[in-house]
């Protein structure tokens, strides 16, 4: 079986974040890592080979030339080599660009089973799996918090607002995973020297076929207009408990309507 | 006619909260329809009428239930390509983010996932997302019409619409799992549904949360006397002293109408999760804790002494309340 990792290179969660001034978000002026999310599939696609179940794991990224980073750091935890696509034209891109051009390159690598966490954590925005696997045509299981492989079968399970489901979908198939699954290991030193000789292949939209007006600002499908910084919230009254503490506290839920 | 489908999920008890939320914001779009997947009862079609649905598809079997994404997505792509809508909506979450994903691709249609608001001007949609964690909102334009949307819950209060529309239509739509579109479906080779209980409503409005193992109880009780759903911090959820399921955060559960933190300092991602709460309460013994600084009410004090004591003032309330705290049919 081989698996293809989708990583995405991020702002650092905890550095300050920018935007750019044409409002996209500042990828060079801060301190980048790979998305911690995409770190729990990283993990699972290494058990996965280390379990027999996979013999080749590649990592796909899409982003600037920075990104190799984020590849690196996943090579260290595990894998056999990485696709980085970057094209100038990319910037810009709506997650149907984005899609487009990971299904393109999907397409090219090859794959089994498609692993990628279960959103990036500077978009958040959680389609970008179930759009590759629409233009895929492949099977999809997203918000997995357990998964397992059995032959060519892949189960997982999700918790939805209702229900915790379980599902299994042939393969091929698109699936995300949550931070459920289990934390990411800890490279160690060797790993991270040995990452530095996995190969990364470098491919342009013109490799991929893609027509370069389908994404970046030519093919995106919504722009941002306006950011703002979210209105700090002020503190409201704040009491000492010196007994009636709970009385307050029931006064002003009630005084909301709350009870 | 700017007509604006919606999918709306429905329970044997009903129809779902965040349903009537999206139909709520829909009314500032346009007309809108409302896209029911199994059996559109009368007692549903009504409630959706009573929240502004002026049309009624009703889709398929009472089985669509059970299916993954890919047939709801096919039949919300061709009643919007039958009816021209100017925006889709569909409540955020796991299977929601699905249909939108592949509604989006398959007419070349921009999104905006968890909006917190939606607007239109001159034929134009708007959406507000929070983004950076919180820190910033983000306005963006849909370029390429129809607009697909999916929406927080409780990100938006759901009103019966002014005027009920008590002649809303129901129109049989063709199940999408009939032949034609059977070489893609339905792809889940199995797929087995279980009741989340005792885990939480998320669609209920409230939510108390705690940060640690002792302090979980007294919350619970606390929740069922504001009949609100229960959450935690990662802590929590790490030791395995709640399932993973109840963690608020970044990459957990998020909006409430009121939320009440037990113990919690408010971590970033915490605060991710659910710093759009509209009202905030916070129970922390440690004064300096960050939380208190986004708290509408806070008592520095014992969280076991207030919680308990807090919610003996209230015993069985919110029952006489159903728009403020009853948690929503399952």
């Amino acid at each position: 079986m081989k698996i293809v990792v989708l990583v995405k290179y991020v702002p650092e969660p905890t550095a300050t974040w920018k935007f750019a001034p044409d409002l996209t978000v500042d990828r060079a002026g801060v301190e980048g890592r790979l998305s911690e999310l995409d770190e729990y599939a990283v993990e699972q696609a290494t058990r996965l080979a280390e379990s027999g179940a996979a013999d080749e794991v590649v990592f796909l990224t899409v982003g600037p030339a920075k990104a190799t980073e984020g590849l690196r750091k996943a090579l260290a935890i595990g894998g056999t080599s990485a696709v980085h696509v970057v094209d100038d034209a990319i910037h810009g891109s709506c997650a149907l660009g984005t899609s487009l051009v990971l299904a393109k390159a999907l397409e090219k690598i090859g794959y089994d089973l498609v692993l990628t966490g279960m959103a990036s954590t500077d978009a958040e925005l959680s389609v970008v799996p179930s759009m590759v696997a629409d233009r895929l045509g492949a099977n999809q299981a997203t918000f997995a918090g357990e998964l397992s492989v059995d032959g060519s079968t892949v189960s997982i399970r999700r918790d939805t607002d209702v229900a915790s489901e379980r599902v299994s979908v042939s393969l091929p198939a698109v699936v995300s995973v949550t931070d459920q699954t289990g934390e990411a290991r800890y490279p160690a030193f060797k790993a991270i020297m040995g990452a530095k000789k996995k190969p990364i292949q470098t491919m342009s939209l013109a490799d991929l076929g893609v027509d370069a007006a389908q994404v970046g600002w030519s093919g995106a499908s919504s722009k941002v207009v306006d950011v703002s910084p979210t209105p700090a919230r002020t503190a409201g009254t704040i009491v000492n408990d010196d007994g009636t503490g709970a009385a307050q506290l029931a006064d002003f839920l009630a005084g909301r309507g709350f009870i | 006619m700017s007509e604006v489908p919606r999918s709306a999920e429905t329970t044997a008890a009903g129809v779902r909260k965040p349903t009537l939320e999206l139909l709520t914001a829909a009314r500032a779009l346009g007309e809108p329809a409302a896209v029911v997947f199994g059996d559109a009862s009368d007692q549903v079609v009504a409630q959706l009428a009573e929240y502004g649905a002026t049309k009624v598809y009703a889709v398929g079997s009472p089985d669509m239930q059970a299916f993954l994404s890919l047939p709801k997505a096919e039949a919300v792509v061709q009643i919007a390509q039958a009816s021209n809508p100017v925006a889709i909506l569909v409540t955020s979450g796991p299977e929601g983010k699905d249909v939108a994903a592949r509604v989006a691709v398959r007419l070349n249609a921009g999104i905006i996932p968890d909006a917190t608001k939606v607007s239109v001007d001159g034929g134009t949609v708007s959406a507000v997302q929070t983004v950076f964690a919180g820190r910033f909102q983000a306005t963006s334009q849909v370029l390429r019409a129809p607009a697909v949307v999916t929406m927080r819950p409780n990100a938006t209060s759901a009103e019966a619409a002014p005027a009920s529309a008590s002649a809303s239509s129901r129109s049989m739509w063709p199940s999408a799992t009939q032949p034609g579109c059977q070489g893609r479906l339905p792809r889940a080779q199995g797929l087995q549904r279980g009741p989340n209980s005792p885990m939480p409503r998320w669609s209920s409005p409230g939510a108390v949360a705690s940060a640690r193992k002792m302090a979980s109880a007294s919350s619970r009780k606390t929740a069922d006397a504001l009949g609100a759903a229960v959450g935690a911090s990662r802590t929590v959820t790490d030791q395995h002293w709640a399932p993973h399921e109840l963690q608020v955060g970044q990459t957990g559960k998020t909006v409430a109408l009121v939320y009440l933190a037990a113990g919690i300092s408010g971590a970033i991602q915490h605060r991710a999760g659910m710093q759009s709460s509209k009202t905030i309460v916070v129970v922390n013994k440690d004064a300096k804790a960050p939380l208190f600084q986004i708290a509408d009410f806070g008592v520095v004090g014992d969280l076991h002494a207030v919680l308990p004591a807090s919610s003996t003032r209230s015993p069985g309330a919110g029952a006489d309340r159903p728009d403020a705290l009853t948690p929503p049919e399952h």
